[in-house]
């Protein structure tokens, strides 16, 4: 035998609700350790840094305001993936079916735009969530006839949607006012979102949207179907589940918040439709969901917490005068820590000691 | 340390707070079959699992040959002598016997085809071993896959061979077979131990029996010194009565007519063949036939889960074809399939109990919401009804115990009320106490007037439990006999189609006996 000692990952038991606590709790910890040790190595006070990142996300009216902004598309496409992982149906096409809704929502801003506000923003919405709906019911048509990986052309689909995008921003619908400058056009007053309480109402929306989803998950029938059918196709065969339609539901309804995120961020936010309207918020919002095991009390103080990272890492940027690329260092920090935290909550490491005698008997 | 070939000595192991193995000793000596006899959960899987190297004891020591080892995966046991057969072979369907044997084994780069062929060939005749190296296992019977197995851990040098339930698979003739296979290599001197619950088996082929109870060794005992009674009582530490009733009922109405029955696979092979039989209500009508021989198609078509390509299913004066899943659900149809790994068809293994009771009860609640409280209350009555073992209504399935898991799915079905009632492999790989249940569970619902098909693997359990028994043959009926005058011999002729009622001219029981005939 070559190793005396080997280590072996062991499968918990079942971790008790503390034990996993605690875990994640050190696991944070141990991300600001790390993180210190390596603004250390920029010569700044780890300390310091800290507290400017809390200031930056929450030290102001006005940061707490952007950092609600942030966390309204996270919180709203954590949930839709959230329903999709829940039945095992791995979107990652987020992404896309943000950038469709917000296409499809602006058309209407854009050149039909001859309604009053409320009508004006209402079909905007049905707009953006079916566009995304449909988009990601492409992908689930798919898996339900023929089951294709769901992963792949989900994934795929997000460069179909953005380049859709970037074509309509640099061809048809560039704004001829714009001197050249590959732009669209802004929506009209009537087409953008208003505010309440200084941020935008997306707020109002995602806090409903956290009930309605949670509602749905844990005391609907469908709700309920689309997890039996997430943990055992085969259990939902024999209870009777139509599994081809319970699919095509779940990610309707998966896609169609993603898409009404894109109606939000073109309405609200970016006032037009762009190729950067995304934001990457579909892929961010997989971890977002991940992280908070999926139940979407959890994806809305996960989406604020992690909007609050982004924020006060672009606040050290300005009062430190770090490189951008310090602070996702950072990020990345902190999220490698949380990630790999999971690990320890499900796996122990034994070391397991090797005898001498079985070497004696090697292969034949 | 004598002649013990095998010691494993104050073995301990839990899992989390479940003690699975406590201070266990076996000693295994060379040339000798040793069962391992042992209820449900008493340690048996947990031991041999040590043995094998899957798992560590937590304390305790193995000595081979007089040498302790300490196995820190199944390589290393394997490199010790120690060979597992599971119940679920690990083969790849794909590639041929010799493919499969050379698997993972440190080669010369370049394999040399004819003495590779020429060993396998020379093994398979030391130990009666009956294989073609160039077949495909895909092309093989299950008893030729297990001869298989056997011969791959032979070939990888092992001398102690571990056997889990390797009967459940097989047809009486084939299991005579493997018994030969057994004591040939007793006589070539190699220890072979034998996981079982089957008591006939265990006096028939075992030299000494070790008796393992909720985790601890009771004894072992030469075979010439017990019997299968004392065995049980060892076994469940309490007197037993071994024999199972046949609940005698009038048989009146047929619940369930099936004509015809034909269907294919997603490859387009014919996995039904013309099936034709009734099923009486407050009758047990069982099911014999060599794993894979349409068993599951027929239940899945019933439950319309199978697409049919002919023939007709009536229940109540309707035709069942085309009916959706859920109606015929509703229609009092129920089908509980227990799979190899127990959990994938009909249970969601990380929801509680609560949550799968409410499986088989929310499409009959109205609108959109689901209501858990009546699968609440139907979860206390049948913890209550079957004993089933849990720390509560809200614990999750997975964490049960097998025996235990199969008693909630069993449960919610019969809690459901059906006419007609499919089982399939309801006791697979359940203790004696858990079995007794499920048969007098079973007895109390035919005399309700239920009409049950019993799918089974355990002919005399078959042949013991139910009114008549109809085999099946590779998507055939090869006769439909009645259980009290036929023998086990006679079912296991029929069950490889050596013999086939329908088609000798038989009086079979329907006016359709010409399609038999007509093939």
């Amino acid at each position: 035998m070559i190793m005396p000692i080997t280590i072996r990952a062991i499968k918990k038991s079942e971790p008790s609700r503390m034990k996993a606590a605690s875990i994640r709790i050190g696991a944070i910890i141990l991300a600001l350790v790390a993180s210190s040790l390596f603004i250390l190595l920029l010569s700044l006070n780890p300390a310091d840094v800290y507290l400017k990142m809390i200031q930056g996300a929450f030290g102001t009216a006005y940061r707490i305001k952007e950092t609600i902004v942030k966390a309204i598309p996270l919180v709203i496409t954590s949930l839709g993936i959230a329903i999709a992982f829940k039945m095992q149906f791995w979107n990652i096409g987020g992404e896309g079916q943000i950038a469709m809704g917000a296409f499809a929502a602006s058309y209407f801003a854009l050149y039909m735009n001859d309604m009053p506000m409320p009508v004006m923003l209402a079909v905007m919405i049905l707009a953006g969530m079916l566009a995304g709906g449909i988009w990601a019911l492409i992908p689930a048509f798919f898996k339900a006839q023929w089951g294709t990986n769901e992963t792949i052309v989900t994934l795929m689909m997000n460069y179909i949607a953005l380049k859709w995008v970037m074509f309509l921003q640099y061809g048809p619908w560039r704004d001829p006012k714009s001197l050249g400058f590959p732009k669209i056009a802004n929506f009209p007053k009537n087409a953008v979102i208003p505010k309440l309480l200084g941020v935008h109402m997306g707020w109002v929306f995602a806090l409903i949207l956290v009930v309605a989803v949670y509602i749905f998950i844990n005391h609907t029938k469908k709700g309920y179907e689309i997890a039996v059918i997430g943990e055992s196709m085969n259990t939902a065969r024999y209870a009777g589940i139509n599994i081809k339609k319970t699919i095509l539901i779940a990610i309707m309804l998966s896609g169609g918040l993603c898409g009404l995120v894109g109606m939000i961020q073109a309405s609200a936010v970016n006032g037009t439709l762009s190729v950067e309207i995304t934001g990457g918020v579909g892929y961010t919002a997989i971890i977002t969901a991940w992280l908070a095991a999926l139940s979407a009390p959890l994806i809305l103080i996960v989406s604020i917490l992690f909007a609050a990272l982004l924020e006060g890492g672009s606040y050290i940027q300005t009062v430190f005068g770090t490189p951008q690329a310090a602070a996702e260092i950072l990020q990345g920090i902190i999220l490698f820590f949380v990630l790999g935290s999971e690990f320890f909550v499900r796996y122990k490491f034994v070391l397991v000691k090797k005898h001498q005698a079985i070497a004696e008997k090697g292969a034949d | 340390m004598e002649n013990n070939y095998i010691s494993m000595k104050n073995i301990n192991k839990s899992f989390g707070k479940v003690v699975a193995n406590r201070n266990i000793n076996l000693a295994v000596r060379r040339g000798e079959i040793h069962a391992l006899l042992g209820e449900n959960g008493s340690g048996k899987s947990t031991l041999m699992n040590m043995l094998s190297g899957v798992y560590t004891p937590d304390s305790g020591s193995i000595f081979i040959k007089g040498k302790e080892v300490q196995f820190a995966s199944p390589k290393d046991a394997i490199e010790a002598g120690i060979g597992m057969i599971y119940q679920h072979f690990k083969l790849i369907d794909v590639m041929t016997a010799k493919e499969n044997i050379i698997l993972g084994r440190k080669n010369s780069f370049l394999l040399n085809e004819k003495t590779l062929s020429d060993k396998i060939r020379d093994m398979s005749a030391r130990f009666g071993l009956d294989i073609d190296p160039d077949k495909k296992v895909y092309n093989m019977s299950v008893g030729e896959k297990q001869t298989l197995e056997i011969l791959k851990v032979l070939y990888r040098g092992a001398e102690i061979l571990i056997l889990d339930e390797p009967t459940a698979v097989l047809t009486p003739q084939e299991t005579e077979k493997l018994f030969k296979i057994m004591r040939k290599m007793k006589a070539e001197g190699c220890a072979v131990i034998f996981i079982t619950h089957k008591m006939n088996e265990v006096m028939e082929v075992a030299d000494r029996i070790t008796v393992l109870r909720k985790g601890e060794t009771v004894m072992t005992v030469d075979k010439a010194d017990t019997n299968p009674k004392h065995l049980t009582e060892l076994m469940m530490g309490c007197p037993a009565d071994l024999s199972i009733k046949r609940i005698e009922t009038e048989k009146k109405n047929v619940a369930l007519e099936v004509r015809n029955l034909s269907a294919v696979n997603s490859e387009g092979i014919r996995v039904l063949k013309g099936m034709s039989f009734d099923i009486y209500s407050g009758e047990i009508l069982g099911v014999a036939g060599i794993a894979g021989s349409g068993q599951k198609e027929l239940c899945e078509a019933i439950a319309g889960l199978h697409p049919v390509k002919q023939g007709q299913i009536i229940f109540n004066g309707e035709d069942l074809i085309g009916k959706s899943p859920a109606e015929i659900i509703t229609k009092g149809v129920s089908l509980s399939f227990i799979p190899e790994d127990r959990l994938g068809m009909g249970l969601v293994a990380s929801m509680d109990i609560v949550n799968n009771v409410v499986l088989k009860l929310y499409q009959k609640q109205k609108g959109i919401f689901i209501n858990r409280k009546p699968a609440e209350q139907k979860s206390v009555e049948i913890i209550e009804r079957l004993s089933i073992q849990t720390p509560g209504i809200r614990h999750p399935v997975r964490m049960l115990s097998g025996g235990n898991i199969q008693k909630v799915l069993l449960g919610r079905e019969l809690d459901s009320r059906p006419q007609v009632l499919i089982t399939a492999y309801p006791v697979r790989g359940l203790d004696v106490n858990s079995c007794y249940t499920i048969y007098d569970l079973l007895n109390e619902e035919k005399q309700k007037g239920v009409a049950i098909l019993y799918i089974g693997e355990d002919l005399d359990v078959l042949l013991e439990l139910c009114d008549r028994i109809m085999v099946i043959c590779a998507g055939e009926i090869t006769g439909i006999v009645d259980a009290r005058y036929t023998t086990k011999e006679q079912i296991g002729l029929m069950m490889t189609g050596t013999v086939n009622l329908m088609k000798e001219g038989e009086k079979s029981e329907h006016d359709n006996a010409n399609y038999y005939t007509s093939h």
